[in-house]
């Protein structure tokens, strides 16, 4: 019960806590009324934006000792699948919005 | 300058540009220029990480080599493979790229609890007796598990979805599976909290054993789910990773990280809910459930089809030629057989003629919502021509030839008329209401919900087989004929 209610005494966490709850309430706000065209790109979007997790990765990566080859490999393995995310996310999206633009331009 | 100050800065910028990039990512007008936002808030984020952070004693980062490295290889791998996929094989690779996040924060996470029981010396703890392990601070170890779990489960089930969207995995499902995917996250559960609450001596072998069962439950959890259910599949797997990267934003404190997750935690949430509101499935059910098992047993196999008559190249064409309005309604056989600019080419040809062309789009058709557009729009299709479905529906008493390539499942009456069909209730586009309807499919199959579709037997619809962009083509051909 203690651990519990440090939840909400610790400050850092209360503060991520409330980062937390504002976020949910945001998303939900950010996505409603949609038009179906868009639904795919979203998608895809959004995909590339969780790909902020690398920043975790390059943090392991950082912190790793030098000497410790497991934490090494298995974070450099963390780095490129986060880039991969990120990088891949985000051209797979522009490619598909690219051709809505293509379009708008013809008219 | 006060360095903490500038990173933390570059945090609230690239949370900024998270936000106010999706939102834009929602209007057609500014989605492109909401994509690039993103990315450049992402960038910014990134390189600050890289050059200003520092851990709590103010040391900086180390391993530049191995850090740059990664991202180099990462950046050339993920811009050539987005760069060469097809725009049919898009679905797959958003999976993909949605796996490779999940397993990005699996790793974080078995890296972490490596580093907080490495310090850790056997020989002290069996001397003294007690338990090295309670020592471990309780939130961080909670927040390492959790976000290992929704990791692995998110890599894992992406995996199996991209398979079974390129044809390597086929649809599995035993008896019981149900059963054994929830006791699988009963004992899953139950682990964390045995780690958690009693601290004991195995914790590191527990550890590796959530992990492999996280695994197993990411592959069982997506295996026996059905074609159908893929989009609401691959969109709920995409809020996981979400997810799973807020749980690294309070393992590291770490802002931008928390926000970016939750927002697509979130906002991925309600995507999935609108593509099963528009499949007219709960979530439940999706997420507990088997659909193409149980699809088909359920109904139609009985029932005496009656007969289906076909229909010639060259009828089919003059037909066409001399409607008013013809509606085409794609599916996923046209993504498949890469038909959409032979589709397009039939389109221009036909307004040439001086027939309207509308193309009826259903929210799921394809493999994804909105897959049909961005194939379309490939193809240079102008976007007035898309008709969402309730427009179409307007249209079709109106329309004189529907043709209806490579969809099944969102025309299938089954949805208004049969109530023990498991796509009752969904809403359909209702080709009945047309004067014609021209079918084209391989084969007489039932489509990827493995449903009969009475549709094809109906006095109205003629069948016309073939692979669809060959008998677009030909289509063309016998067109220009006429």
């Amino acid at each position: 019960m203690e651990q519990l209610m440090s939840l909400f005494t610790d400050e850092a966490t209360y503060r991520l806590l409330t980062i937390v709850i504002l976020s949910i309430f945001l998303g939900i706000e950010v996505i409603s009324r949609v038009p179906s065209v868009l639904h795919t790109p979203l998608m895809s979007g959004a995909n590339a934006i969780h790909g902020v997790v690398i920043i975790g990765a390059i943090i392991v990566m950082g912190k790793a000792p030098s000497h410790d080859y497991l934490a090494l490999t298995l974070g450099f393995l963390a780095v490129v699948l986060g880039t991969l995310n990120v990088v891949g996310g985000f051209v797979v999206t522009d490619r598909m919005l690219e051709m809505f633009d293509k379009k708008k331009k013809k008219k | 300058m006060n360095m903490q100050a500038i990173l933390a800065l570059s945090y609230l910028i690239g949370s900024i540009t998270f936000i106010v990039g999706l939102k834009m990512l929602s209007h057609p007008d500014s989605a492109r220029r909401g994509n690039l936002v993103a990315a450049a808030g992402m960038a910014a984020a990134i390189l600050a990480t890289i050059f200003l952070y520092q851990d709590e004693m103010g040391n900086p980062l180390n391993n530049y080599g191995w850090i740059f490295a990664g991202l180099i290889v990462g950046t050339v791998v993920g811009t050539l493979s987005a760069k060469k996929v097809q725009m049919t094989a898009m679905p797959e690779m958003v999976s993909m790229f949605n796996g490779m996040g999940g397993a990005c924060a699996m790793l974080i996470s078995i890296i972490e609890f490596h580093h907080l029981t490495s310090d850790f010396t056997w020989e002290l703890y069996e001397e003294s007796g007690y338990t090295f392990f309670s020592s471990l601070p309780g939130g961080m170890l909670a927040t390492i598990l959790i976000g290992m779990v929704i990791g692995s489960v998110s890599f894992a089930g992406s995996v199996i979805a991209w398979g079974k969207l390129n044809g390597k995995i086929k649809d599995r499902s035993f008896n019981g599976q149900h059963i054994v995917n929830l006791g699988l996250l009963a004992i899953v559960a139950g682990l964390i909290l045995l780690i958690l609450v009693a601290r004991p001596g195995q914790t590191i072998t527990y550890f590796y054993l959530i992990l492999a069962l996280s695994l197993v439950y990411g592959v069982l959890f997506v295996l026996p789910i059905g074609g159908a259910d893929m989009p609401v599949v691959i969109s709920l797997l995409n809020s996981f990773t979400g997810v799973a990267a807020a749980f690294g934003g309070f393992l590291y404190n770490n802002p931008v990280m928390l926000t970016g997750g939750i927002l697509v935690g979130s906002a991925g949430t309600i995507l999935t809910i609108l593509m099963c509101k528009a499949m007219n499935r709960s979530l439940k059910n999706v997420l507990i459930g088997s659909f193409g098992a149980q699809a088909t047993g359920g109904s139609g196999e009985a029932k005496d089809q009656g007969h289906y008559k076909e229909i010639s190249l060259n009828d089919t064409a003059v037909l066409m030629a001399y409607a008013q309005k013809v509606m085409i309604i794609p599916g996923y056989g046209l993504a498949v057989a890469q038909a959409q600019h032979a589709c397009h080419e039939l389109e221009k040809l036909l307004n040439e003629k001086g027939v309207e062309v509308y193309y009826g789009i259903h929210p799921v058709a394809g493999r994804m919502p909105g897959h049909m557009n961005v194939l379309l729009a490939e193809a240079d299709v102008p976007y007035e021509k898309l008709m969402e479905m309730e427009d179409a529906n307007e249209q079709m008493s109106t329309t004189s030839v529907v043709m209806i390539i490579g969809a099944n499942d969102v025309v299938n009456p089954a949805a208004k008329e049969d109530p023990s069909s498991p796509i009752y209730g969904m809403p359909i586009l209702e080709v009945e209401r047309a004067e014609h309807v021209i079918v084209n499919k391989r084969s007489m199959k039932p489509g990827y919900a493995g449903i009969e579709n009475d549709l094809f037997f109906k006095p109205k619809t003629s069948m016309l087989f073939g692979d669809a962009k060959k008998v677009l083509q030909d289509l063309v051909s016998e067109l220009k004929q006429v």
